[in-house]
């Protein structure tokens, strides 16, 4: 059993900063005090969700330390995720508390481990999803398969500029209107999905809106 | 037309509510709605079993919408997946482990495991540490999730949530481990790259029904419906919008 007074606080601030400060002002003229209180909740979810990420960090931190010390296979790389953490924790303290920031600094630590790394990763990244296209017959039969792998290799040709080569070949106003019909497929597409997942982002909200839903222990 | 908007917008939720209700009702669940077969869903199920029998994991990852940001609806449906995932796995050796890329999700995922656990009476069971923030910026993230895919043993896992591209190294190192992947996200490139990588994907909208096809309840169904009554409203007024601008009407 979970405890209703937590489901009634979830459902009056979510009724309160969807219908009454948001559709109801917009529909009926703007009444400030409601939007105030929508903008002071919102803030106050903002402040709650950065101490959450603090919390999680923590929890993070506690988990590499258990596996770095556990008994069988303990995790060394672990190490160097909790050494790292103490870095960047104990600076980011001490340059606030010592008005030490520099944003150059900053900046040369990003650009020299951080961006490295991610584009290193995106190179990986490129490497797996080559392989991936190719091996995608193994893992997918059917039409739809067909129609994916087709689109790729079309959008791929499209957009690598090759239709140039045959402008002067085509007659006059004949390549502009059927690339202008092709390059709408992918949009329609998008937009069919986008709908789709507007739609299940209406009921799954409504479902936590009247508590039948309830991503907490309460 | 600015006033529309806003009214519009009131319509379709309370239209939407009003049927979301209607098929919850009690007489509605009782009469006999059968959810058209996926591929995924089915197979997601053996694997969960299989899982259970074998001692393996289930490793559930929720993405890393935060759940302050407009496009956190699929993270919320990847709590349900976790909850219901705890439920069934309840009896398992080997607890599920959940990892976020955002630490209110991180939050969240552990106090609705900790309620799973706690509604399946296995309240010991459940440990904090099962559940993780893998990183909170997009690559570490995935840097933080890959040992989990790696070393901890796990045989099925479910990718629900927003996910960038960068989706794709979870899904190689889950097909290199020879686990299950059942991926969805909410992003479209996501999906792109996942319909090519990932085991089974979930396609559109039929992120939002995995929770009913894992038996979440009789509110899920419902929903399943009401959305399968707004698709058909959204193409009437589609087509209608298109005939009647092609008339010039509009």
């Amino acid at each position: 059993m979970r405890r209703p007074d937590a489901t009634a606080i979830a459902i009056g601030v979510g009724l309160i900063a969807l219908l009454l400060g948001y559709l109801l002002p917009s529909a009926f003229g703007n009444v400030p005090q409601l939007v105030e209180l929508r903008t002071t909740i919102l803030a106050m979810a903002v402040t709650l969700a950065a101490v959450a990420t603090l919390v999680a960090i923590f929890s993070l931190v506690s988990v590499h330390w258990r596996k770095l010390r556990a008994r069988r296979n303990p995790d060394r790389y672990s190490a160097f995720t909790l050494l790292a953490f103490v870095i960047t924790f104990v600076a980011g303290i001490a340059a606030y508390t010592l008005r030490l920031y520099i944003p150059e600094y900053q900046q040369i630590v990003v650009n020299a481990i951080q961006v490295p790394i991610e584009a290193s990763l995106m190179a990986v990244l490129a490497v797996t999803l080559t392989l991936a296209a190719f091996r995608i017959f193994q893992r997918r039969q059917g039409l739809l398969a067909v129609v994916f792998v087709v689109s790729v290799l079309l959008f791929l040709l499209l957009n690598s500029g090759v239709t140039a080569i045959l402008e002067p070949i085509l007659p006059e106003d004949f390549l502009g209107p059927v690339l202008g019909i092709v390059q709408i497929l992918p949009v329609a597409g998008g937009r069919g999905i986008l709908l789709g997942i507007a739609l299940g982002s209406i009921m799954a909200g409504l479902r936590v809106l009247f508590g039948a839903e309830r991503p907490y222990s309460g | 037309m600015n006033w529309m908007q806003p009214v519009l917008g009131l319509l379709l939720i309370l239209g939407s509510a009003g049927m979301l209700f209607a098929f919850a009702l009690p007489q509605r669940t009782r009469s006999r709605v059968v959810n058209r077969p996926i591929r995924a869903f089915q197979r997601l199920r053996r694997a969960i079993g299989l899982a259970v029998e074998d001692g393996t994991r289930l490793h559930v990852s929720i993405g890393q919408a935060s759940i302050v940001s407009p496009n956190n609806a699929s993270a919320l449906v990847g709590l349900s997946t976790i909850e219901r995932v705890g439920q069934l796995s309840s009896v398992s050796d080997r607890p599920p482990v959940v990892t976020s890329g955002d630490g209110t999700l991180a939050i969240l995922s552990q106090d609705t495991l900790r309620a799973a656990y706690r509604l399946a009476n296995n309240s010991e069971l459940y440990s904090p540490l099962q559940v993780r923030l893998a990183g909170p910026t997009p690559f570490s993230y995935i840097a933080g999730t890959l040992p989990v895919i790696y070393d901890e043993r796990v045989s099925a896992h479910i990718l629900v949530g927003n996910f960038g591209p960068e989706v794709a190294l979870l899904a190689d190192a889950a097909d290199t481990e020879d686990s299950f992947m059942l991926a969805a996200s909410d992003a479209i490139a996501a999906q792109a790259v996942l319909y090519a990588s990932a085991t089974e994907s979930l396609i559109g909208e039929e992120l939002f029904a995995l929770p009913a096809y894992l038996q979440a309840g009789a509110t899920h169904l419902a929903s399943l419906r009401a959305q399968d009554v707004l698709r058909w409203l959204v193409i009437g007024a589609l087509l209608i919008g298109s005939i009647l601008a092609f008339l010039g009407l509009v």
